[in-house]
């Protein structure tokens, strides 16, 4: 790919020299029309007449033939793809990429920015639609300025008021500018949690996953046969934190016992890995061997793989993000996310390729199965639980009319005419 | 004859400003501060008015609302709504629960006494 720049950057460098192309070709022995063939990419160029064309054009040759880096082709490719109403010339990307360098980062960067504030919008219209945390602050800080203005104006009137009132009312009004300065504090300590700081908000299952990502999602004491107690419950306050997190490893350990670490890297070839395949060679189920591969050391598998388990009724008992994946914590969530889909079919397992619609378009392969928690006595009624693994598409760029294609929730998805939206999207064609 | 309002709203320094506003203006103020029980209390009660908190402990007063309006009694009794959420989807819940005024906190105490006399002047009308 690199070489087929070569020539744009040369007609580039010739232009800001402001030589004319027959000019520069008759210093360098060439025709003019074959140089035309050069600067359009359409011959190779190398050398003695590209040391012979950086010497006339005052350049390093390197710097001709030096290419655009990958990156920035991808960023732009994603770029025109999230396009809304506008058709980018994406066979002629390289070429503008080669020729406007300083343009083409511009472009990548504005990209960049747009699904990161993109990702910012999804969170905080999670939080503040479903988080009860942050309503029940949000009322307590309205309440406390209704008691101090309504409190306020009496004692503002003119006119004497009795003094039993009005020292009730001083007193209120301390109360509640008090009231007022903690639970404003505790907002905004809340709300200024995006530095990626540890979790204090006491939500159980936040803290356990804010535990298990500062440990890289793996356990070396358990999976050298070690117990539960080997590992330092560092971080977990809370008593619910610590059982749940308690829950998990237990989980944890019984997968790496049946599934030895050594075994699994065996198993796993440079193909991306096959789950049904695993089950079957280790005697083992399905769901064991979708959380295993989501707690692997990271680099054993070719792509960060993330996992998402959640009971019947939707919601998400824990979350391992993937890069580019998103879920809403707090509910809501697209339900034509196979996790949700094989609530539907319970012990059926499921294979879906998915594109997440939005500015990224990211594709996920995704392996899901719904199945009964054990039972505690007869006839008791199942509980079900489903376990799904995803695992990044590395091309992003590749066709995706073989993808399902899914939201994150309704209020921010794109989709139009879609059978599964519970309310309409608030972003407007062009967001 | 002296008319009643039931305040029921569990911030006890809103309830103390409201109870001396209106008791200054010739209301028999009763409060409480649950949810739970607060229909049958309404119901106890008989007020010309209720002033209705929506987050209450036990039961929300969108709730309680409802479970109010399905007393024939009660269909008419003027209730308004005092909510720290103002968005229009509440306000659409709000009135479809049958509320009668809606207002959002923090409020001033002249959009109160303003909203409790009208409430009640309209319904001495009916």
């Amino acid at each position: 790919m690199r070489d087929t720049l070569t020539g744009s950057r040369i007609r580039e460098r010739r232009q800001i020299s402001g030589l004319r192309q027959a000019e520069l070709a008759r210093k360098v022995g060439i025709s003019a029309s074959y140089l035309n063939l050069i600067e359009h990419n359409r011959r190779r160029i190398g050398g003695k007449l590209l040391v012979d064309i950086a010497a006339v054009l005052s350049v390093e040759p390197s710097l001709l033939t030096q290419g655009i880096e990958d990156t920035l082709i991808s960023a732009l490719r994603e770029a025109a793809a999230d396009a809304v109403g506008q058709k980018a010339e994406v066979d002629g990307l390289e070429e503008f990429a080669g020729r406007f360098p300083g343009w083409s980062g511009v472009l990548a960067q504005m990209h960049r920015r747009v699904v990161t504030l993109e990702r910012t919008v999804e969170t905080l219209s999670d939080r503040l639609t479903h988080d009860p945390h942050l309503a029940a602050s949000m009322h307590e800080v309205l309440s406390t300025a209704a008691a101090i203005r309504s409190t306020a104006a009496i004692l503002a009137e003119p006119g004497e008021i009795e003094a039993e009132w009005r020292d009730r009312f001083h007193r209120n009004l301390h109360q509640d500018a008090e009231r007022l300065a903690e639970s404003s504090k505790a907002l905004v300590a809340y709300l200024d949690d995006s530095d990626g700081q540890r979790d204090l908000r006491g939500i159980p299952l936040d803290a356990v996953e804010a535990f298990f990502a500062e440990q890289g999602y793996h356990f070396p004491e358990l999976e050298a046969g070690g117990k539960l107690t080997d590992v330092l419950l560092d971080g977990l306050e809370s008593s619910a934190a610590n059982a749940v997190a308690s829950g998990l490893l237990e989980l944890y350990a019984a997968d790496a016992l049946a599934m030895p670490l050594d075994q699994v890297r065996s198993a796993l070839d440079a193909s991306d890995p096959d789950p049904l395949a695993l089950a079957a060679a280790f005697s083992v189920d399905l769901v064991t061997v979708l959380r295993r591969l989501a707690f692997l050391p990271e680099g054993t598998l070719a792509r960060p793989a993330g996992l998402v388990i959640c009971d019947a009724s939707g919601g998400v008992l824990f979350y391992k993000p993937a890069p580019g994946f998103a879920l809403p914590r707090h509910g809501e969530a697209c339900p034509l996310w196979p996790l949700f889909t094989a609530l539907n079919r319970p012990l059926v397992p499921i294979r879906k390729r998915v594109v997440q619609l939005g500015r990224t378009a990211a594709q996920f392969e995704c392996f899901a199965i719904a199945s009964p928690q054990p039972a505690e006595e007869f006839g008791a009624e199942p509980v079900y639980r489903s376990v799904m693994l995803v695992l990044p598409v590395e091309d992003t760029v590749r066709p995706t009319e073989n993808a399902a294609q899914v939201g994150v929730s309704c209020r921010i998805c794109p989709k139009r005419d879609c059978g599964a939206r519970r309310e309409p999207s608030i972003l407007s064609e062009g967001f | 004859m002296s008319r009643k309002v039931l305040l029921i709203e569990d911030e006890p320094n809103i309830t103390e400003a409201i109870r001396f506003l209106l008791t200054r203006e010739g209301w028999q103020v009763e409060t409480h501060a649950e949810g739970t029980d607060a229909v049958q209390v309404i119901l106890s009660a008989q007020p010309d008015l209720v002033i209705l908190d929506v987050m209450l402990p036990g039961k929300s007063g969108m709730d309680v609302l409802r479970d109010l309006r399905e007393h024939e009694e009660m269909k008419a009794l003027p209730v308004l709504m005092l909510t720290a959420r103002g968005q229009s989807r509440d306000r659409e819940m709000a009135e479809q629960a049958g509320v009668s005024r809606f207002m959002t906190k923090p409020f001033s105490n002249a959009e109160v006494l303003t909203a409790v006399r009208d409430l009640h002047a309209q319904a001495s009308q009916s």
